[in-house]
């Protein structure tokens, strides 16, 4: 594996894969939930760039624009996931560029174990919410669908 | 442990040391509530619980990142937050609700993980505090995408501040504790040791080496002698104590194994001399503890430390560990007679660099495994000056293999408990002792 580098930050353009944008939230600063996104997406066939931990809105943004992703996933597992992600969709969605890029949030989201954020944060405008308590498998499911939903709507 | 010349101590350190000379284990919670009666009660609760405690004020993540604004937004809207924001409540607020309890001469230090600590520093000194955590390497590192550089300096300043403002001031390094898990011991030792003469030359002289428990007790209770052999070469003139963490990687979901994984950590420190324990709960994996599982834990870690018996526990392994350390430590001395200009350049050639750290200042060339025997070794070490002896058959790392290797600790202490087929309801609910 090649760990990814976070503030080199370039990648290889792979074409024809879908690039996927990986990065924390602006407060958390745990990685491993981002190495084992990356490995999973790359096993997937996406190509990833992962941005790091502690990511302000500003920089997210700015690194949007950057890389041009098919995708963004925003994980938090430090308890401020519902706070933080409320805060960054919410200056994402007003730009106008990036207001339709397809956006995900998943991890521990709040501080009490069983969390109640997920209709709050589709809401503030994310595509989907993962709750860390429903495993894994949901995503999965997601991914193998999410290329054609876009597709869909491209010909829609 | 104190060098030649004894400095005077402080409450937090006075503390500990005052537990040590009557052979008694201190406990200590990681412990932050957003709101200041919630604080205040929870550190009433772990002086008043049955062991020899000292308590925490554990930061929220807001005021760690230097993001004052967003703290005081959580508070004014009443959203939770990760722990207490010192800034945001300010020193007066603070001090208040210290002098409200019922000893307000109960140790207290804080612990937050900020590699720009310096308004944290300034608002524990104003509200009367004496003992804080961290460091320049181990709170960037793990807990930030600052530059190294400008976490050495305003590390540096910090101490010199804190040495000045607050006579007897404690302060521990997190050194041992790279990234939680997968940081072999010597590498974990090694900055242990160098934050701790980072500190002394940056005025304090009340400091503590942190270790956090890793994937194997002799090897552990190897790394433990080793720090104290290198804390007394090294920290001359200098009052330090050893502390152990708890292990800090993924945990076990039930709270058997969580308490089985706790009580070792108690014993381990018992048998080696450490001085001081941080524990974790049965709610590790799920969520923020609350004050009645921290209380639990610290009466269950004082329980298991007090009976353990030496003679029943493995012995230290001896695989030069001792030697690894202090060859990472002098050729870290030897780039530069600043120890925070050798640590810079030392994390730009590789000759530090922890396994896994996405930082853009770590080379990242560093892997390492959990072996046959349970034990932490190096896959590949890349520049360190030390050994890699990587297993037959290493293959590429995928996400379930990222996983079942990160998930080593929590799987032999669930195991048992899952084939007696108790402890199920752990795996789907959070524990809750409330
Ligand atoms: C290792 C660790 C650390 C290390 C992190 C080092 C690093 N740079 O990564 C250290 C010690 C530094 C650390 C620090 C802190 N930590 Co911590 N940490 C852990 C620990 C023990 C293991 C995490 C881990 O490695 N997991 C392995 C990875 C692969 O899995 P994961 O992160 O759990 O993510 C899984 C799922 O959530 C999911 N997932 C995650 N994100 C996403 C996103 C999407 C889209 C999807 C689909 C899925 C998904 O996929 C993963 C695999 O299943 C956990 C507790 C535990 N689990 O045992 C606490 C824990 C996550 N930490 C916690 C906290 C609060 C902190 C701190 C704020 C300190 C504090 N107040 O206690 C600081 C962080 C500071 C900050 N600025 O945010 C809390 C969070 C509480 C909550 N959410 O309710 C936990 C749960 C511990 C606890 N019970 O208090 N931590």
């Amino acid at each position: 594996m090649a760990l990814p580098s976070t503030a080199k930050g370039s990648h290889p353009a792979h074409a024809g894969k879908p690039r996927v944008l990986v990065s924390s939230t602006s407060s958390d600063s745990h990685t491993w939930n981002l190495v084992f996104l990356q490995l999973l997406l790359e096993e997937m066939g996406n190509d990833v760039v992962n941005i790091g931990s502690c990511v302000p809105d500003d920089l997210l943004i700015a690194e949007c624009r950057r890389h041009r992703p098919d995708m963004v996933v925003i994980s938090s597992v430090n308890g401020h996931g519902a706070l933080d992600g409320e805060r960054l969709i919410t200056a994402l969605r007003a730009e106008p560029d990036l207001s339709r890029l397809p956006v995900v949030i998943g991890g521990k989201l709040g501080t009490r174990g069983s969390s109640v954020f997920g209709q709050r944060l589709m809401d503030a405008g994310f595509d989907a919410v993962f709750e860390d308590s429903a495993g894994i498998e949901p995503f999965r499911s997601y991914l193998e669908l999410a290329p054609h939903a876009v597709e869909l709507e491209a010909t829609a | 442990m104190t060098g030649t010349a004894v400095p005077p101590q402080g409450r937090f350190a006075g503390a500990v040391a005052a537990a040590a000379a009557r052979g008694v284990l201190v406990v200590q919670p990681r412990m932050g509530m957003p709101l200041p009666a919630d604080m205040r009660a929870g550190l009433a609760a772990v002086r008043r619980a049955r062991a020899a405690t000292v308590g925490t004020i554990t930061l929220d993540s807001y005021t760690r990142v230097g993001d004052h604004a967003s703290a005081r937004k959580a508070l004014a809207e009443g959203s939770d937050l990760n722990g207490f924001p010192i800034v945001a409540h300010g020193a007066e607020e603070t001090r208040r609700m210290i002098d409200a309890l019922d000893d307000p001469r109960f140790a207290i230090q804080v612990r937050h993980g900020s590699p720009l600590p310096l308004g944290i520093v300034e608002a524990l000194a104003d509200a009367g505090l004496d003992a804080t955590e961290g460091g320049p390497v181990s709170y960037c590192l793990p807990y930030s995408r600052t530059p190294l550089r400008d976490a050495v300096d305003a590390w540096a300043r910090s101490c010199e501040v804190l040495a000045e403002r607050v006579p007897g001031a404690h302060l521990e390094s997190f050194g041992g504790c790279m990234l939680g898990q997968m940081c072999p011991p010597a590498l974990l030792v090694a900055i242990s040791v160098l934050e701790g003469i980072f500190f002394r030359r940056h005025g304090l002289t009340s400091v503590s080496l942190s270790y956090a428990q890793q994937t194997s007790f002799p090897q552990d209770r190897e790394a433990l002698a080793a720090m104290r052999r290198l804390a007394s070469e090294y920290l001359d003139g200098v009052a330090w104590h050893v502390v152990l963490y708890t292990y800090m990687g993924v945990f076990p979901q039930t709270e058997a194994g969580a308490m089985e994984l706790l009580r070792s950590s108690a014993v381990l420190a018992q048998v080696t001399g450490t001085e001081r324990l941080i524990v974790k709960t049965a709610a590790e994996a799920f969520r923020i503890p609350t004050v009645a599982d921290n209380v639990y834990a610290l009466e269950e870690a004082a329980g298991a430390a007090r009976g353990a018996d030496p003679t029943t526990v493995p012995e230290a392994d001896d695989s030069g560990l001792y030697e690894e350390a202090r060859t990472l430590v002098e050729s870290v001395l030897e780039l530069d007679p600043d120890v925070g200009r050798a640590l810079l350049k030392a994390f730009s050639r590789g000759l530090l660099d922890v396994p896994f750290c996405l930082h853009a200042d770590n080379a990242g060339k560093s892997r390492a495994y959990v072996d046959q025997g349970g034990r932490l070794q190096w896959l590949s070490a890349g520049s360190m000056p030390v050994r890699a002896v990587a297993p037959a058959g290493a293959g590429r790392l995928t996400a379930d293999g990222f996983l079942t290797m990160l998930s080593h600790v929590q799987r032999r202490f669930d195991g048992p408990v899952l084939e007696r087929g108790r402890g199920r309801s752990g795996l789907t609910s959070s524990p809750s002792k409330v």
